[in-house]
C-alpha cells in the first residue's frame, strides 16, 4: 500500500459523474500539487462533493481518470487508496472509544504498534485526556477534531475535507479554521477541501477552485479570486458586488475606457475578461468611497458617480449604504466607520469614487445575478443593531 | 475550545427562551407533581402483578402440592418436593429443548441477518411492502403454518423427494438431524418449524437496529482501509449488536417452551420439555409435576438469558 507519499500531486482530467440524466460533475479537469490547501467552492449541488466523492473513491466516475501521483486510481477500491477523508458529519464509531477510532485506519492496515502514533495524533488534535470516552460524550468541536486525527493519522497522501466545519456554530467555525491551517503547515500534507463557505475557503485555502454545475468557474488565490473574478458567478459567490452595464470604447495602453450611463469608466486591461464591447463593469462594495457632494474631493484618475443615499445600516465595523445612481440603480458601499459623516443619511446627494485599479469588466452575456444568494446558510452580516 | 462550545450552545437555548411569543410557555397544570410517575405506573403495576407475579407464586406454591385431580390437592409442610424429581426424569427433553431452540435460534439469525439489512440499506422505496411481507404470515394462525410444513415436507413431496435423490438426507441421517429417507418427525422437521415460526421476532428487532445505523459508517470504514468484509465485522456487526440480542432473545424464550411443533412436526421421539408439560397439565393431570417443570424451565430460560446478556454487555448501545 502506498502512503505518506507527501511528494504526490493530485489530477482530476476530463472527469464526468452523471446520475440518470443529472450532470453532477463535467468534464472536470484540476490539478492539486502536493502539499497545498486547495479548496473546492460552490453552492449545494454545484458537484463539489461528488468530485470528493470520487477521489475517496466512494463514487465512480462516467468518464475521465484520477491520479494521486502516477498510480492511476479512478477505479480502485476506496480501502486501496492513499487518501482518507473526514466527513461532513464526522461518522465517528459509535461503538469505539477515541482512542480505538483514531488508531482504526492504523488497525486494519496491521500496525502491530498504534500506541506512540495514537498518542501522538491526539496531542497534535489536543484530545489528550479524551482517549477513552466515547464519541457521543464530546463536544461538536471535540468531535471535528477526532475525525480529523481518525484521518491524518494514516498520513495518507491526500486528505479530503467535506464541509468538515458546516455543523459548527459560527465562533467555534472561526477558531477550527485557524486550527485546521495550523496541523495542515505542520504535517505539510495535501488538504482537499470542500465548503460552500466563501469566508472558511479564504481562510484557509492556498487556491481555491470555484464550481458551479459541475464546472469549474475560475481557480486562483483567494485574493486573486476575490479581486479579479472573471465570471459574474464568481464576483457574486465570493462576496458582493455591484455591477452597471457599459459599452468598451477603446482599449489603449494598460486601460481600457467604458462607458457607463453616458460617463466614462476606466479599468486596467487585465482586468476586462471580454473580447467583446458589450461588459459588465463590477466593482465591491467595500471599493467605494461615499461623501457628501458639496464637499467631495475625488482623485482625477478615479472613476466617479453621482448618487443619493437611500438607506443607511450600522453594522458595528462598518455602515452599509444603499445608494441610487441618477438612473435609478442601486449600489451597494461599505463604508468603514473610522469618520463616520452624519450628513450621509437617506436623501442626501453624494458622490460615489474608486480607484480604476478596483474595477473589473465582464462579458454581458453573463447572468449579472449568477451566483447570488444561492445559500442561505453562507455567513451573511448579522442584523442585530442594524438602524435604517 | 469545549468551554467554546458550551457556551455557544447556552446563549443559543437563551435565545430561543427569551424569544418573545417563541418556545413553550411555563408549564402550569401539566402534571408535573412528584406523584405522576407513580400514578402513571399504576396501571401496568397491577396488571403485571394480578396476571404474572401472582400466577408465578401460585406455580410454584403448587408444585409443592400433594394429591391427584380425583382426590384433591393440598399442601402439607414443608410441601411435596418430590415433585421436582420429574426434572432429572424428563432431563433429555429439557436438554433437547433448548437444543433445538439453540439450533433455530443460530438459523433465524442467519437467514434474518442479510434480510433485515437488506431491507435496511439497499430496498429503497420497498422497504414498508418487504416489512409488510416479514409479518404477513402472522396473517394467519400458527397452527395452519405449522400443519402446512407436514405438506411440504412430506415423504413423498418434492422437497424429501429432493433431498433423498441428492443424498443430503443420507448426509444429515449421519448427524441424526434425519432418518435416512424422510424429514418429517425427525430433529429437522422440528427445527425447521421453530425456524420458520420464529423468523419474524429476528428480523424486525434486527431491522431495527441496522435502521437507525448511519449507512456513512461503512463509508468511514471502507476509507480507513477496511475491506467490505472488515467494514461488517469491525463496525456493522458491532453496531447491531442490540439488535442480535433482542432478536435472539425474542426466538429462544418462546423456542425453548414451545410444544406445536415438536407436537405437529416431530414424534415422541423428539419431544421437547413443552410436549411433556402439556402431557402433565392435561392427559396425566399430574398439575404439581407440571407446575415444577414449568418453573424449572422458567429459571433455567431467566439464569441463561441474565448470562447470554452480561456477556453480549450491550448496555451502552442500546
Amino acid at each position: 500500500m502506498t502512503t505518506s507519499q507527501s511528494g504526490a500531486d493530485l489530477r482530476i482530467i476530463n472527469t464526468t459523474k452523471r446520475f440518470g440524466d443529472f450532470v453532477a460533475v463535467d468534464d472536470l479537469t484540476l490539478t492539486i500539487p502536493a502539499g497545498s490547501f486547495f479548496a473546492l467552492l460552490g453552492p449545494s449541488g454545484c458537484g463539489k462533493t461528488t468530485t470528493l466523492r470520487m477521489v475517496a473513491g466512494l463514487e465512480e466516475p462516467t468518464a475521465g481518470t484520477i491520479l494521486i501521483g502516477d498510480e492511476d486510481v479512478t477505479w480502485a477500491k476506496p480501502y486501496k487508496r492513499p487518501v482518507n477523508t473526514v466527513f461532513q458529519s464526522y461518522a465517528l464509531f459509535p461503538h469505539l472509544d477515541i482512542y480505538e477510532n483514531v488508531a482504526f485506519g492504523l488497525r486494519r492496515r496491521g500496525v502491530k504498534d498504534v500506541k506512540k502514533t495514537v498518542e501522538d495524533m491526539l496531542a497534535l488534535t489536543e484530545l489528550t485526556g479524551l482517549a477513552k470516552r466515547k464519541p457521543q460524550q464530546l463536544s461538536g468541536g471535540q468531535q471535528q477534531r477526532v475525525a480529523l486525527a481518525r484521518a491524518l493519522i494514516n498520513q495518507p497522501a491526500v486528505l479530503l475535507l467535506d464541509e468538515p466545519l458546516g455543523a459548527l456554530d459560527l465562533k467555534l467555525r472561526r477558531q477550527m479554521q485557524l486550527e485546521l491551517k495550523r496541523i495542515q503547515t505542520e504535517v505539510g500534507l495535501t488538504f482537499v477541501h470542500v465548503t460552500h463557505d466563501q469566508e472558511e475557503a479564504m481562510t484557509m485555502a492556498d487556491t481555491i477552485a470555484v464550481m458551479n454545475a459541475g464546472r469549474v468557474e475560475q481557480l486562483g488565490a483567494p485574493a486573486d479570486l476575490y479581486e479579479n473574478p472573471s465570471t459574474t458567478f464568481v464576483a457574486n459567490f465570493l462576496g458582493q458586488s455591484n455591477f452597471f452595464d457599459g459599452i468598451v470604447t477603446h482599449r489603449s495602453g494598460d486601460y481600457a475606457s467604458v462607458t457607463v450611463q453616458g460617463q466614462n469608466v476606466s479599468i486596467p486591461v487585465s482586468r476586462v475578461h471580454t473580447q467583446g464591447s458589450s461588459v459588465h463593469v463590477g466593482v465591491r462594495p467595500e471599493k467605494l468611497r461615499i461623501q457628501y457632494r458639496d464637499d467631495a474631493q475625488v482623485n482625477d484618475n478615479d472613476n466617479r458617480l453621482e448618487a443619493v443615499v437611500s438607506d443607511s445600516s450600522f453594522i458595528g465595523v462598518s455602515t452599509q449604504y444603499l445608494v441610487d445612481t441618477a438612473w435609478g440603480q442601486e449600489l451597494t458601499v461599505f463604508a468603514q466607520n473610522t469618520h463616520r459623516d452624519e450628513r450621509l443619511v437617506p436623501g442626501a446627494k453624494v458622490v460615489v469614487s474608486w480607484a480604476p485599479d478596483h474595477t473589473f469588466a465582464l462579458d454581458a452575456a453573463q447572468d449579472v445575478d449568477a451566483g447570488v444568494e444561492i445559500d442561505e446558510d453562507a455567513a451573511t452580516p448579522d442584523p442585530v443593531g442594524a438602524t435604517s | 475550545m469545549s468551554g467554546g462550545a458550551v457556551a455557544a450552545t447556552a446563549v443559543e437555548q437563551q435565545d430561543i427562551r427569551s424569544h418573545p411569543g417563541g418556545g413553550a410557555t411555563e408549564s402550569k397544570g401539566v402534571g408535573t407533581s412528584k406523584w405522576t410517575p407513580y400514578i402513571l405506573l399504576t396501571p401496568g403495576f397491577l396488571w403485571l402483578a394480578l396476571f404474572f407475579i401472582i400466577p408465578t407464586v401460585m406455580l410454584l406454591l403448587f408444585s409443592l402440592y400433594s394429591g391427584s385431580l380425583d382426590q384433591g390437592y393440598s399442601f402439607e409442610f414443608p410441601g411435596n418436593w418430590s415433585t421436582y424429581s420429574a426434572v432429572w426424569e424428563y432431563r433429555a427433553q429439557f436438554f433437547r429443548s433448548f437444543l433445538f431452540a439453540g439450533l433455530s435460534t443460530f438459523f433465524c439469525l442467519a437467514l434474518a441477518y442479510p434480510l433485515a439489512y437488506f431491507i435496511a440499506f439497499k430496498s429503497g422505496k420497498w422497504k414498508a411492502t418487504l416489512l409488510v411481507l416479514v409479518i404477513a404470515p402472522f396473517f394467519t394462525s400458527f397452527l395452519i403454518r405449522t400443519l402446512a410444513w407436514k405438506t411440504i415436507l412430506a415423504d413423498d413431496g418434492p422437497v424429501v423427494t429432493f433431498m433423498n435423490w441428492a443424498h443430503i438426507t443420507n448426509v444429515l441421517a449421519l448427524l441424526h438431524l434425519t432418518e435416512t429417507d424422510r424429514v418429517l418427525n425427525t430433529p429437522l422437521s422440528v427445527v425447521l418449524g421453530l425456524t420458520y415460526n420464529f423468523l419474524p421476532f429476528m428480523v424486525l428487532p434486527l431491522y431495527a437496529s441496522l435502521d437507525r445505523m448511519d449507512p456513512r459508517l461503512v463509508e468511514a470504514a471502507q476509507d480507513l482501509y477496511s475491506s467490505p468484509w472488515t467494514a461488517l465485522r469491525k463496525v456493522t456487526w458491532p453496531l447491531s449488536l442490540p439488535g442480535v440480542v433482542a432478536g435472539t432473545l425474542l426466538t429462544f424464550i418462546p423456542a425453548a417452551g414451545d410444544y406445536i411443533n415438536a407436537e405437529l412436526l416431530g414424534t415422541t421421539k423428539v419431544s421437547m420439555i413443552g410436549n411433556v408439560i402439556q402431557d402433565q397439565f392435561f392427559v396425566v393431570t399430574d398439575y404439581p409435576t407440571a407446575s415444577a417443570l414449568s418453573f424449572v424451565l422458567m429459571l433455567t430460560i431467566l439464569v441463561l438469558v441474565f448470562f447470554y446478556v452480561r456477556r453480549a454487555g450491550t448496555e451502552e448501545l442500546v
